[in-house]
């Protein structure tokens, strides 16, 4: 092995080097007159996003409606990387005798303070990730944020009352279909847009079935797409922590 | 952007990175991996970036550390190096 | 004294995503543990994300969310029904960076737990995490 950490130390050595010297032509921390900072285009979505969508958290503005195709085949890959984990552990044969981990599990005496803690908990954690989907226009937030919460506050079911316990409330078939809901919601809006003689995803023309102004239509159906997120990012999170816990057996657990 | 606080917490990041990596009880590596993703998570909401900040303190800190004290439990905490 | 700190200040940021972004890929090549290379692909991904976010600061700027009370830069623009005057571009904080890195947060702890997954699936074959072990293990398999 220690040729090997020779030459990786060599490796680093000169592209750390290479990349420290490059450093010496990038811009100043903090320069608002950068090239990347001065373009048109982050110009373009300061100034103008607001009045086109009337959603002042301009991040949302941007990765919801303007960057559409990038955060569908994003949540695509999330979902592709859930059905992957799945594919590699979930059905994989038990041939190992179970190790001791499930064997305690029956005699294992769960803390009943934890349990009673969790359960007052998740449904304020729960809440607060609806908040933090539906007010992602105005605030931090988002399908993203908001799916991650609510698939942990599953995750705290499971460490705290056992995995079985978080499976009876989303079963592993329950978290697929979410997954897949979710793509499909936001794969949808764009469908509807395109079945409306519109670009896919261009959400101006849903005004014709939501009513109300094009803008106002953009605003909602940014709403629409982020909770497809939330619902894809929550059963996959969900998935991959009930997957490596129990190393695909979906019994045991932590 | 408050440049004192930033170059602390630099150093502070690459102090972390550096434990998490020499430290060879698995555990202890995520868990250090978890303190670096938090101060990671303040430097973004230093720099302006609270979307960031919200993503990496709800999934850098939170599920990635969770799933990886998941595979250390079910597999070894014990590391050569 | 204050042009060295104005260099520092300038350029601390892109040193620190070089070291830390090298130190993972050292990681990555060089560690024989399959966890620690785990741990050395989130600190390379880290890395890159904090040079893209150093890149959209700006100096004495507001975060990305639109009160209402922006700088003006002066000049008014009609939209359907009304009137807004421009904001100043310069106080506000890029928002390009942020939307793209807060994508790759999210796709990056789904590729590290499709990592770990393999990593478990590797430790339920040979019951070693550590390659040389593993690679033993291998030729051992090789030879019968």
């Amino acid at each position: 092995m220690k040729p090997m950490k020779l030459a990786a130390l060599l490796t680093v050595i000169v592209t750390g080097g290479l990349l420290l010297f490059a450093t010496s032509d990038l811009p100043d921390w903090g320069d608002p007159l950068s090239p990347a900072n001065a373009s048109d285009l982050s110009t373009y979505y300061i100034q103008d996003s607001r009045d086109v969508t009337e959603v002042p958290n301009l991040v949302t503005a941007v990765l919801a409606d303007y960057r559409g195709y990038d955060t569908m085949f994003e949540t695509v890959v999330i979902f592709v990387a859930g059905l992957g984990i799945l594919s590699i552990l979930g059905q994989g044969k038990c041939e190992e005798p179970l190790a001791q981990p499930v064997a305690s599990e029956q005699n294992r005496e769960r803390d009943m303070i934890t349990i009673i803690t969790c359960r007052l908990v998740v449904p304020i954690i729960q809440i607060f990730a609806l908040y933090v989907i539906a007010h992602g226009h105005y605030s931090p937030g988002g399908g993203f944020q908001g799916g991650v919460m609510l698939g942990s506050s599953f995750i705290l079911i499971a460490l705290t009352s056992g995995l079985p316990d978080a499976l009876k409330r989303m079963s592993q078939e329950r978290a697929i279909f979410l997954a897949g809901l979710g793509v499909l919601i936001y794969a949808g809006t764009g469908l509807v847009c395109m079945a409306l003689g519109r670009n896919f995803l261009d959400y101006e023309i849903l005004h014709k079935l939501m009513g109300g102004t094009g803008v106002k239509a953009r605003y909602d159906s940014m709403l629409i797409v982020e909770i497809g997120v939330a619902f894809t990012v929550m059963a996959i999170m969900f998935i991959i922590y009930a997957v490596l816990s129990s190393k695909g057996r979906m019994r045991g657990g932590l | 952007m408050i440049w004192s606080f930033d170059i602390i917490v630099l150093i502070f990041l690459v102090i972390a990175a550096v434990i998490a990596l020499s430290v060879r009880d698995l555990l202890a590596s995520s868990m250090v991996l978890g303190i670096y993703s938090f101060l990671i998570c303040i430097l973004w909401a230093e720099m302006g970036a609270v979307d960031v900040a919200f993503t990496e303190a709800a999934v850098g800190a939170g599920v990635s550390t969770v799933i990886m004290i998941a595979t250390v439990f079910q597999t070894t905490r014990k590391s050569k190096d | 004294m204050d042009v060295f700190l104005d260099f520092l200040i300038a350029k601390f940021n892109y040193w620190i995503y070089v070291i830390l972004m090298m130190i993972g890929l050292f990681a990555m090549i060089a560690k024989n543990n399959l966890i620690k290379k785990l741990v050395g692909m989130c600190i390379f991904q880290t890395a890159i994300i904090l040079f893209y976010v150093s890149i959209g600061v700006k100096e004495d700027a507001r975060i990305p969310i639109l009160t209402g009370h922006e700088v003006p830069h002066g000049g008014h623009y009609h939209t359907e029904d009304h009137e807004r005057p421009y904001i100043d571009a310069k106080t506000v904080t890029n928002p390009i960076p942020h939307v793209l890195m807060l994508t790759a947060i999210v796709v990056g702890v789904s590729t590290l737990g499709m990592a770990l997954a393999i990593a478990q699936k590797v430790h339920l074959h040979y019951d070693s995490l550590e390659e040389d072990e593993i690679l033993a293990k291998l030729q051992l398999g090789n030879n019968d």
